[in-house]
């Protein structure tokens, strides 16, 4: 029988299928942050061990200060009880003051602890990232969390599946957030529910591992658990010589992964296909990421009166122009080397016209992006170049928008109160808010590109 | 944890779709201890503009709108609603992790189309093992997982059903390094 990617990645860690359909997973990696503290209490309270230390791995990112001290005494508690448990249980932990210090998403694969064909699993709904892959990867909660501590196993239905084939090259200025923005608003959010997404097509395959991260890490906002790609060259330059790489085995282990294909009469629940060159720089105009539309458009006239209310938006309104009052880059979708880059690229030479933060999404990025002077161009421009961390994505370590302002954002959710209580998200590519950040306003980037390498 | 049993009242109404577990329970609420309770947080901020958001104290079935509970795996939107007192949440559609999260805390997620859901009247019983809501007009049908259904009704906990296949998880581990020694670290 045919089968598809997912398919031969999730037979391979079948332990015990239940007669009901549900199936007994083993899990390779297991990834805790400041927020798995419930977890590890449930496991304390029945007075269990971690099963497999050596598979399970701690970061510290969501309440990572990123400018010195953590901002409260709440906040270094809950950093303080991260580095207890994993010193409890003997975990290998990505502490602050750690080089390899960052967001999970992204530390994950920068140590080459992601890997193709793994089951790999989080305390967090972003953990589709690691999909990008070959891998299966999914957010769960606590209470699963507390199960794959104690058992690193993980019972799962197995979804139904989807496809989404984007064929063609993306045009200048165009970027996997856009594309990500792009099928979310066409499909809305609940579009893969219940499914488990494969993105495949030409202009997949023409996307840089940052830019499949950041289109698998976006799966969850258009209501999909997991996204995945399949493993080609570009997968396998990347992983090789990471350092939990595999380097005695690499031959084998990589051509297992480039047998992780899905094969060719593979059926799925569904089918979408998009045309790259129909995708222009996408921006969000709500309160929900499926609220989006392309640069040149405008707030459409149906839309939801609570979402305009929220954001201070008028229907029929042009979405460039919109002015902002801050921009924030960072975040496990889009703080990567390369979205830096693509920032800078627009920046360079010019000057902010808002303030503005950068957190990159590593230690290790921070490092390289300093080598390449990345950071002199931020600055120059006038916005922050602070520590890697989840930062103002979710505002958990004190990093918030103010009330009722606006701000323009590489991050992953515009839900209300995101950034902070009261605060208005636009969500879009790392290129699109340093063009915000040059002209104060929405705007699209591309003829702020001409003449400049992207 | 005890197993699921019928829940009789007059249900909350919360009529908005994407109510996203941001929604649920603010960030900043999530550094406190759960033995504290979490009621209070539910819906804080969405309380403040949004009436419906006030939920009335007591009620222990919710309706609410499509896609419900999307958005991250927090957990602690799940505890909210239950500290708050609610045991069955009727919706058109939930996000695949909060549904598993709420099974997973005894929490009902019932899916109902909008049209069934516009239908209930005056107090309802929740049935989980007829998988149907009664009402004052009648009985509307609900969708759950068979699995999950079997799950909350006899109140089962994951870990001790696991341990019970300590050994084929023992023998998977050895088989799964052999073929795949790149999956250790």
């Amino acid at each position: 029988m045919s089968r598809s990617l997912f398919d031969k990645v999730w037979a391979a860690h079948v332990i015990h299928a239940r007669e009901d359909g549900t199936d007994l997973l083993w899990v390779d990696r297991h990834f805790v942050h400041e927020g798995s503290h419930h977890a590890f209490r449930k496991l304390a309270a029945r007075g269990l061990p971690v099963a497999e230390p050596g598979l399970t791995f701690g970061v510290t990112d969501h309440y990572a200060p990123t400018r010195g001290e953590p901002a409260s005494e709440d906040i270094a508690g809950m950093i303080r009880t991260l580095s207890t448990n994993a010193q409890t249980h003997g975990l290998q932990h990505f502490a602050m003051g750690d080089p390899r210090q960052g967001i999970v998403h992204v530390i994950g694969p920068e140590q080459g602890l992601t890997l193709p064909g793994l089951v790999i699993v989080c305390g967090d709904s972003h953990t589709s990232t690691h999909g990008a892959f070959g891998a299966i990867a999914f957010g769960i909660g606590a209470t699963d969390v507390s199960h794959v501590l104690a058992t690193q196993t993980i019972w799962q239905k197995r979804p139904k599946s989807m496809r989404i084939t984007v064929d063609g090259a993306l045009g200048a200025g165009v970027t996997a957030k856009d594309v990500a923005l792009a099928w979310i608003s066409r499909l809305g959010t609940g579009g893969a529910q219940g499914h488990a997404i494969e993105y495949a097509g030409s202009a997949i395959r023409g996307l840089s591992m940052e830019g499949r991260l950041t289109l698998c890490n976006m799966s969850i906002e258009g209501g999909g658990r997991f996204g995945m790609v399949a493993p080609d060259e570009v997968t396998l330059n990347y992983v090789k010589g990471r350092p939990f790489a595999p380097s005695d085995t690499w031959e084998k282990a990589a051509a297992h992964w480039l047998s992780l294909q899905s094969d060719d009469d593979a059926a799925f629940d569904r089918e979408v296909t998009l045309n790259a060159a129909d995708i222009a720089p996408t921006v969000t105009w709500g309160t929900s990421p499926d609220q989006a539309g392309p640069i040149t458009g405008m707030v459409p006239m149906d839309a939801a009166r609570d979402a305009l209310d929220y954001m201070g938006l008028e229907a029929g309104k042009p979405l460039d122009g919109i002015a902002v009052d801050q921009v924030f880059i960072g975040s496990c979708t889009n703080a990567r080397i390369e979205d830096l880059r693509a920032a800078a690229a627009v920046l360079r030479g010019r000057t902010a016209k808002v303030p503005g933060l950068v957190s990159p999404g590593s230690a290790q990025i921070k490092k390289q992006a300093e080598d390449e002077g990345l950071d002199r161009i931020f600055v120059q421009a006038g916005l922050e170049w602070v520590a890697s961390g989840c930062s103002m994505c979710v505002g958990m370590n004190g990093d918030i928008v103010a009330p009722g302002k606006r701000c323009a954002s590489t991050t992953n959710r515009n839900f209300k109160g995101r950034q902070g209580p009261g605060a208005r998200t636009h969500l879009m590519s790392p290129a699109m808010v340093a063009a915000a950040a040059v002209t104060g306003a929405l705007t699209d980037v591309r003829p702020l590109l001409e003449g400049r390498e992207a | 944890m005890s197993g699921f049993t019928d829940v009789t009242g007059i249900p909350a109404r919360l009529p908005l779709e994407n109510v996203d577990t941001d929604q649920l329970i603010p960030a900043r609420f999530m550094s406190r201890p759960r033995s504290e309770g979490y009621g209070p947080f539910l819906l804080h901020d969405m309380r403040e503009t949004e009436p419906a958001a006030r939920l009335p104290e007591g009620a222990e079935i919710l309706i609410a709108g499509r896609n419900f509970g999307c958005g991250s795996s927090r957990e602690a939107a799940v505890y909210a609603l239950v500290d708050f007192g609610i045991r069955a949440v009727l919706a058109p559609s939930f996000g695949d992790i909060f549904a598993s999260n709420a099974v997973n805390n005894g929490l009902l997620p019932a899916r109902m189309s909008q049209d069934a859901l516009d239908l209930l009247d005056g107090p309802l019983r929740v049935d989980l093992a007829g998988a149907v809501v009664h009402h004052a007009g009648g009985a509307e049908p609900f969708e759950i997982d068979p699995v999950w259904q079997t799950k909350l009704l006899n109140g089962w906990d994951d870990i001790d059903l696991t341990i019970q296949h300590r050994d084929d998880i023992a023998a998977f581990k050895t088989r799964h390094h052999a073929a795949h020694p790149w999956a250790r670290t």
